[in-house]
C-alpha cells in the first residue's frame, strides 16, 4: 500500500453531493466538451464528466457510458466501478449518458459502443474512477477521526478504522469528501482482492424487461408526436422525382405527406395509420446508376477485379512468387453474400425540433453521431441537441449509422411537431448498411508433410471504412476487409494477402464481428480442406501450425477438450473445429452436426474463449450463445439477394432467424489467461461457421465453399 | 371504434375496425410493453393474451378483440411476479430484452396449458417467438424453471446473485 496521497482540488457538488468524474488518461482533445454536462454548482472545481454521483441521503448514481443492446453494459460497467468504489452491489440507480465525448470509450477514441470493447475499452478508467472516489471518501474518514489515511479499510459501503472497528457508511461522509480533492495517483485493487469482477452477476435490468417496462427507442411518445412511416427509393441512391399524394392526404388519421430527397415520408398520429397510408402514394423515381445491378453483375465485377486491383495486405516469405506445381497446390474460390442485421426493434428515432433546440430519443450505439447529424440537418449548435439513448432492440453494428435519426430530425423540422419514424420491418430488410459481400481466391502449396509452405488469399469486396472514415484505409486496404484473414496466426513461410476494393454500390456497414464474420470462415475452411488432403485431424493440423505457448493453441486445446475430439461421436453426426481471435480474444470452437431432411442440424457447440479478465462470467457465457446464434442464423439462412438494384426479401419469412428448436446446446470454457480484458460481444461468432462447415465437409466429403450453407443433392 | 377489456380494464377506441390490435395498445392505451417485430405474424414480438391464447396482436384486428379479455405483459402480474417473470429474472434470461415480453406471453400460455412441457413441447410452442440475442438456452431453461415452481407451489428465488462479502 502506499503512504503517499495527495488530493487536490476542492469540489462543491451539488446540494453537498461528490461528484466525481475523471479524466485519467483521457485524451486532451477530450476535455473540450466539459461543459455541457455540468451540473450547476459542480463545475468549477471538479471536472464534471461523471460516472458517480453520491448524495447524503445514501443515494448513488451511476452514469452508463455505454449504450445497452443486450451484451450487458448496464451491468458490467457497474461492476467495474463499485469494485474500487467497494459499493454494496446493486445499491445504487443507473442512468444512460448524454452525448459527450466525455464518455468516449478509450479503446475507440469516441462515444460508441461496439467493436466489443465496453469492458476492454473502460477497464482501465472505471477502476480508477471507483478507486479514486473510494480514495476520498476514506480521508474524508481520516479527516474526522483524525487518524491516518493507512489506517482505515473499506467494506462495502462502509469504511472501517481497523485498529479500533470504528465505522462509518459512506453516506455519512459525502458532504465532507465533496469539498476534498481528487488523488493525483489513484492504487487499483489487486485481482485476488476483487468481490465483484469476476463473479457471475446477474443482468441489473431484467427486471424491466420482463415487465415490459424497459423504455427502447419505438416506446418514446413526447407530447404532440407524429409518426412517420417513409417509402424509400428501392434502388440504392435512387432519388424521389414525383409523387401524387392526393389518396393519401385523404386516408384516415393522415396529418401530413413530406417529400424527402430519397422518399415520401406520411406522418399520422399513430404508426399504422401513416404506413397504410403509405401504401396509397403513387410514386415516379429516379432510380439512379444501380437500376440494373444484380447478384451476377456484383459477382462479375468482384472476379474481374480481385487480381487487378490487388493491394497486398500481407506479404511473407515470397509472397505468391512462390506458389508450387499444380499437383502440390490446392486452390478454391469462397463467395460470402450481402447480410442485413434485422434488430428485433426495427430501426426508429423520434426528434422534437423547436426554436430552442433538438431532443431525440434514440436507440444508438452512436450518441455522437446522432447529436452531430442533428445539428446539421437541424441547423443549430451541436450543443442544442439534447440525445436520450434508450434502451437498444439489439444493435449488432447497424445502429451506428444515423440514417432514421436524418430523417426524424429532418421531418419533425418541416412538420413543426415531434415526430417518430419507424421501419417496417421489410423497410429494415430493405433499407440496411450491409454486411459486405466477399469473393475470395485461395491457393496454397503443400510440403512433404502436408503443411502449406505458401499461402495465397485474394479478397475482393466493398470497404466499409471507405465511407465511414476513409482516413482508416491505407494503401488501399481496409482493415475490416482483411481482418482475420491478413493476421491469422498460422506460422507459413510464404503468404501472401491481398484485398481488391470493389464496391458495387450497395451500403455496407459494421455488422457482428465484421471482417472476421467472412474471413474466419474462409481461411478456418480452407485451412480444413487443406489438412483433409493431408490426411491429417484438424486439431493436430492446426497445432502443427501454431506457436507452442500461445493463447490460440490454448484456446484449441481447451475447447478439443471439452469435446473429447477424437472420441466417439453419435451415429450419423460429425464434429468440424475452428479458431479465430477477434477483437482481443481467442475463441476456438467444436460443432457437432449431422444432416436431417436434407438440411443441416447443428447439435452442439462446444467454445473455448480466452478473452483475458471475464469482468462478468455470466454474460461472457451470454454473449457467447448470442455469438453463436447470430453466425448460426447467418450460415444457416444469411443472403439478401440484389436484382435490379433492389434487395428482395423482405421480412422473417424469407430472410429468417434461427428459432428456439432450431438453438444448439452449448458449452462455454472461460480460458483463464489472466490477461487484460478481451472483447467478449462479437469473438463468439467467427470461429461458428467454419465450424460447423467443417463437420458438414466431414460428413459429404465436399467443401462447403460459399454461404449461406446449401449441401446440395449429395446431402 | 372498439371497447376492449385489457388487463381488467374496459377501454373504448375510436380507431378503424382494422387497425391491429399491437398498435391500439401501444399509440392509443400507452401500453408500450407489447413489442412491433414484423407486423406479419412472423416473431413473436407482440404476443398478448387474447382470452388466456397467446396471439399475435400485430395481426389481429381490433375489431375481432372487441368484448375479449386481452392481457399485455403489463398485466401479466401485478408486480412483475409471475413465476414466468420471476423464472426469467432468476436464469438471467433478457439480452436486449426486446423480443422478451411475447416471449414470456408465449411461455405463460404454454405452461396454462400444459404445466409440465417436454423440450419437444417447449420447441412446438416457442418457435414462433424470434430472438435475435440467442437467449434461447436461457428461456427454455426458464420455462422449466417456472414449471418445476408452479409444480411445487412455490415462488422462485428472485433477485440477483450476492456477489458482494
Amino acid at each position: 500500500m502506499t503512504t503517499r496521497r495527495q488530493f487536490l482540488k476542492v469540489s462543491a457538488a451539488v446540494g453537498g453531493g461528490l461528484l466525481v468524474g475523471f479524466r485519467l488518461g483521457a485524451p486532451e482533445s477530450a476535455m473540450a466538451a466539459d461543459g455541457t454536462l455540468a451540473s450547476p454548482g459542480s463545475m468549477g472545481v471538479l471536472e464534471p464528466n461523471a460516472w458517480i454521483e453520491m448524495h447524503p441521503d445514501g443515494r448513488t448514481i451511476l452514469t452508463i457510458s455505454g449504450s445497452e443492446m443486450g451484451q450487458g453494459a448496464m451491468t458490467v460497467i457497474p461492476m467495474m466501478i463499485a469494485e474500487e468504489l467497494d459499493l454494496p452491489w446493486g445499491e445504487f440507480d443507473t442512468r444512460f449518458a448524454p452525448a459527450d465525448e466525455a464518455y468516449a470509450n478509450p479503446a475507440l477514441g469516441s462515444q460508441v459502443t461496439g467493436g466489443s470493447a465496453t469492458v476492454r475499452g473502460f477497464y482501465t478508467k472505471l477502476r480508477e474512477v471507483g478507486a479514486a472516489t473510494r480514495e476520498m471518501l476514506v480521508q474524508a474518514a481520516a479527516n474526522r477521526w483524525d487518524v491516518p489515511f493507512d489506517e482505515l479499510r473499506t467494506e462495502p459501503g462502509v469504511i472501517v478504522h481497523t485498529a479500533t472497528g470504528r465505522q462509518v457508511e459512506y453516506k455519512d461522509l459525502v458532504a465532507d469528501a465533496a469539498r476534498l480533492e481528487p488523488p493525483e495517483d489513484v492504487f487499483t485493487k489487486d485481482r485476488q482482492d476483487f468481490r465483484i469482477i469476476g463473479k457471475p452477476t446477474k443482468r441489473l435490468d431484467s427486471p424491466q424487461k420482463v415487465s415490459g417496462q424497459a423504455d427502447f427507442g419505438i416506446d418514446a411518445r413526447p407530447d404532440g408526436l407524429l409518426q412517420a412511416s417513409v417509402e424509400r427509393c428501392p434502388v440504392f441512391g435512387g432519388k424521389l422525382q414525383s409523387v401524387d399524394a392526393a389518396e393519401a392526404r385523404k386516408a384516415d388519421g393522415v396529418e401530413d405527406v413530406i417529400e424527402l430527397d430519397h422518399g415520401v415520408a406520411v406522418l399520422a398520429r399513430d404508426w399504422w395509420s401513416a404506413d397504410q397510408a403509405r401504401g396509397k402514394l403513387s410514386i415516379e423515381w429516379d432510380e439512379g446508376d444501380l437500376a440494373d445491378l444484380d447478384d451476377d453483375t456484383i459477382d462479375a465485377q468482384f472476379q474481374e477485379r480481385v487480381k487487378e486491383d490487388a493491394r497486398a495486405a500481407r506479404t511473407e516469405g515470397r509472397g505468391a512468387d512462390a506458389l508450387g506445381s499444380d499437383e502440390n497446390t490446392h486452390s478454391a474460390t469462397y463467395r460470402v453474400p450481402y447480410l442485413a442485421h434485422t434488430t428485433m426493434e426495427p430501426m426508429n428515432a423520434t426528434a422534437s425540433v423547436t426554436e430552442d433546440g433538438v431532443t431525440l430519443w434514440v436507440p444508438t450505439q452512436a450518441p455522437g453521431s446522432v447529436q452531430q447529424v442533428a445539428a446539421e440537418v437541424a441547423g443549430v449548435d451541436k450543443d442544442k441537441v439534447t440525445v436520450h439513448t434508450t434502451f437498444l432492440g439489439g444493435g449488432f453494428g447497424r445502429r451506428f449509422e444515423t440514417d432514421f435519426v436524418r430523417e426524424a430530425v429532418e421531418l419533425s423540422k418541416r412538420a413543426g411537431r415531434p415526430v417518430k419514424v419507424i421501419y417496417s420491418r421489410p423497410d429494415d430488410v430493405r433499407h440496411d448498411f450491409y454486411r459486405p459481400a466477399a469473393y475470395n481466391e485461395l491457393s496454397a502449396t503443400l510440403g512433404d508433410d502436408g503443411l502449406p509452405v505458401t499461402w495465397v488469399h485474394r479478397i475482393a469486396g466493398p470497404s466499409i471504412w471507405s465511407r465511414v472514415a476513409p482516413g482508416m484505409v491505407k494503401d488501399g486496404i481496409d482493415p475490416a476487409a482483411v481482418e482475420g484473414a491478413a493476421d491469422h496466426p498460422y506460422q507459413i513461410e510464404n503468404i501472401a494477402v491481398s484485398y481488391a476494393n470493389v464496391d458495387p454500390g450497395i451500403p455496407v456497414g459494421f455488422w457482428r464481428s465484421v471482417g472476421h464474420s467472412h474471413n474466419a470462415y474462409i481461411v478456418e475452411s480452407f485451412l480444413d480442406e487443406l489438412a483433409r488432403r493431408a490426411d491429417v485431424d484438424a486439431v493436430e493440423y492446426r497445432l502443427r501450425l501454431l506457436e507452442s505457448g500461445s493463447r490460440d493453441v490454448g484456446v484449441l486445446k481447451r475447447a478439443a477438450e471439452m469435446a473429447d475430439w477424437g472420441g466417439e461421436v453419435p451415429e450419423g453426426r460429425a464434429r468440424g473445429v475452428a479458431l479465430a481471435k477477434s477483437f482481443g480474444s481467442y475463441c476456438a470452437q467444436v460443432a457437432e452436426v449431422s444432416i436431417e431432411d436434407g438440411k443441416p442440424r447443428v447439435h452442439k457447440v462446444w467454445c473455448a474463449l480466452d478473452c483475458g479478465i471475464a469482468v462478468n462470467p455470466a454474460g461472457v457465457e451470454r454473449q457467447v450463445h448470442s455469438s453463436i446464434a447470430y453466425g448460426l442464423t447467418a450460415a444457416l439462412f444469411g443472403k439478401v439477394t440484389i436484382k435490379n438494384g433492389r434487395v428482395q426479401e423482405q421480412n422473417f419469412n424469407d430472410y429468417p432467424a434461427l428459432s428456439i428448436d432450431q438453438m444448439p446446446e452449448i458449452e462455454v470454457g472461460i480460458v483463464d489467461s489472466g490477461q487484460p480484458p478481451g472483447g467478449v460481444g462479437e469473438p463468439g461468432l467467427p470461429p461458428l461457421a467454419p465450424a460447423v462447415v467443417n463437420a458438414l465437409a466431414s460428413l459429404t466429403g465436399k467443401p462447403i465453399r460459399r454461404l449461406p450453407i446449401e449441401l446440395g443433392d449429395e446431402a | 371504434m372498439a371497447t376492449l377489456t385489457i388487463n381488467g380494464r374496459s377501454v373504448t377506441l375510436e380507431v378503424a375496425d382494422d387497425m391491429p390490435l399491437l398498435w391500439a395498445v401501444r399509440d392509443y392505451i400507452g401500453l408500450t410493453g407489447t413489442k412491433f417485430g414484423c407486423g406479419a405474424g412472423l416473431c413473436g414480438s407482440c404476443t398478448v393474451h387474447v382470452d388466456g391464447e397467446a396471439t399475435r396482436s400485430c395481426v389481429t384486428p381490433v375489431a375481432s378483440a372487441a368484448g375479449k379479455e386481452i392481457t399485455t405483459i403489463e398485466g401479466l402480474s401485478s408486480a412483475g411476479d409471475h413465476p414466468v417473470q420471476l423464472a426469467w429474472v432468476a436464469e438471467d434470461a433478457p439480452q436486449c430484452g426486446y423480443c422478451q415480453s411475447g416471449q414470456i406471453m408465449q411461455a405463460a400460455a404454454l405452461l396454462a396449458n400444459n404445466p409440465d412441457p417436454s423440450d419437444e413441447d417447449i420447441d412446438r410452442a416457442m418457435k414462433g417467438n424470434l430472438c435475435r440475442c440467442g437467449t434461447y438456452n436461457q428461456i427454455r431453461a426458464a420455462i422449466k424453471h417456472a414449471a418445476r415452481a408452479k409444480m411445487a407451489g412455490a415462488d422462485v428465488q428472485s433477485g440477483n446473485q450476492e456477489v458482494s462479502a
